[in-house]
């Protein structure tokens, strides 16, 4: 019954953030510095495990090609199928759950127990759209740190290609042209913006409706953690069954 | 003039406030005081518009909260200044921005214009020094009188404050006492306090009311509530020897 009251509070939570908007002048200011906190802020981590695990994804898929029928250049193919496909928009979205995820509901958490935004609704500012429309409107460049996450993954993955002799360079870059399909990476993108959605407000809600003092911040960052993840989990398999099959 | 008409407040079964009426007068410093529990800060909440209520009505120099638009209610809330018990400035502005904060989401007035505003405040409650400071590098009197200035920059008709002097010391919480009933005399602001603190009573009290259990026991002046009968107040504010004492003094001069 939880869970029901819940989903229904976070969609009124949703409908919320839109009313009442903050003056532009302010708003302008808000949206830049999540900008900064939420996409920024999160470029070096998102190129860092993008380039490596990009890298593993070749070394795995090339020790599994044991036929020489089969040729080198699949190692790339199946380099970008993963990245494009799964890895940089879902992969990354989980890890973006955990790091912008958690900021989002612990900072919106502590203005909660310091009564911070019980002052911004004491001057009649919604405080929703205050808080949570700035980070909705910062991650709509979330798209952004994907696209790095995914030139950096098929970066990565030939040059481990290169490192351990696994395949041409040639031969791994044919790969990744091979049966190039555009719809994929509309496939991906829309994805990533739903995402971006549940990234800015799942969070949100878990800080902004929590209850108590600093211990409940970190258990409301970790259930943000928890239930970010799932609906990105269950959201990815719905966009797929609708958009590929 | 703040007029409350039979108030009632639940929170699922539990009946907070079981009718309250009442009025706040401008310019003077009225106090809401009570034990833990008594739903003091409930009707505070109720006063702010935080929470909404059941029963009874809330009227700010005649106007019904509740009848207002929300563009109404939205302009009311303008005129409304709070210092919460815990200041709640914003952590990430600086002190200086914490202060101009209502001027920019209410007022057009040029940068240059806030900018005095806030020099004026600020100046105001002796924190000319600090416009740079973080929330964080300030102490717990200083907070609460930045909190008093953003309070009061967007020059206020009404002025809530939460347990203003809780956590501060002795000498610190009289100069907030002070500092609250000068500016309710200076700009003519109906000032409602909820407060546990008896020095803060028999200071600045020019009216007071007693909540109990969710119920108004008793009202009247810091000079009523020393010849009061009324067992509750007694009780209450006479619980330490020193206020006994105090009180002894005053009758027998």
């Amino acid at each position: 019954m939880q869970y029901l009251y819940n989903f229904g509070a976070y969609f009124l939570m949703v409908i919320k953030m839109f009313r009442k908007p903050t003056k532009w002048s302010v708003m302008k200011k808000l949206i830049l510095k999540d900008i900064d906190d939420l996409i920024i802020g999160s470029i070096g981590i998102v190129s860092f495990i993008a380039f490596f695990v990009g890298g593993v994804i070749t070394i795995q898929t090339a020790l599994n090609i044991d036929s020489p029928l089969i040729p080198k250049s699949l190692v790339g193919f199946a380099t970008r199928q993963s990245i494009v496909l799964e890895f940089a928009p879902t992969f990354i979205s989980i890890i973006m759950a955990g790091k912008v995820g958690s900021f989002i509901t612990s900072s919106i958490g502590t203005m909660r127990v310091t009564e911070q935004i019980d002052a911004l609704e004491t001057m009649g500012i919604n405080s929703l759209n205050y808080l949570v429309f700035p980070k909705v409107i910062a991650l709509t460049l979330y798209p952004f740190v994907i696209s790095i996450a995914m030139f950096l993954g098929i970066f990565g993955g030939l040059t481990a290609c290169i490192l351990g002799g696994y395949a041409t360079s040639e031969d791994f870059i044919t790969g990744v042209q091979l049966d190039f399909i555009p719809f994929h990476i509309i496939y991906a993108f829309l994805k990533t913006f739903v995402f971006a959605f549940i990234l800015a407000t799942v969070p949100s809600f878990y800080g902004y409706y929590m209850k108590g003092g600093a211990l409940e911040v970190g258990q409301a960052s970790t259930s943000s953690f928890v239930w970010t993840s799932v609906a990105i989990i269950l959201l990815n398999y719905i966009l797929t069954q609708l958009l590929l099959s | 003039m703040i007029e409350v008409k039979d108030l009632h407040k639940s929170f699922g079964e539990n009946h907070i406030l079981k009718g309250i009426t009442t009025t706040f007068e401008a310019g003077k410093t009225n106090l809401i005081i009570g034990q833990s529990g008594s739903g003091k800060t409930v009707f505070l909440k109720c006063l702010l518009g935080l929470f909404d209520y059941e029963q009874g009505s809330i009227s700010y120099d005649g106007n019904i909260f509740a009848q207002l638009s929300e563009s109404e209610k939205r302009n009311m809330r303008a005129d409304i200044g709070m210092v919460f018990q815990g200041s709640a400035l914003f952590d990430s502005m600086t002190i200086a921005e914490n202060v101009m904060f209502p001027l920019r989401m209410f007022t057009n007035l040029s940068k240059s214009e806030m900018q005095d505003r806030v020099d004026f405040v600020l100046n105001r409650v002796n924190l000319s020094d600090a416009h740079n400071k973080m929330p964080s590098e300030a102490s717990g009197g200083m907070q609460k009188r930045v909190a008093i200035a953003r309070a009061i920059v967007n020059k206020p008709k009404y002025l809530f404050c939460d347990e203003p002097n809780s956590g501060l010391d002795p000498r610190t919480a009289i100069v907030i006492d002070n500092l609250i009933k000068e500016i309710t005399e200076e700009y003519n602001i109906t000032t409602v306090i909820n407060s546990h603190d008896m020095n803060s009573v028999m200071e600045i009290g020019e009216k007071i009311v007693f909540l109990q259990l969710g119920l108004k026991e008793w009202e009247g002046t810091r000079h009523d509530i020393f010849k009061t009968d009324n067992e509750a107040v007694t009780n209450f504010v006479y619980s330490s020897n020193l206020f006994k004492k105090v009180r002894k003094m005053y009758l027998t001069e």
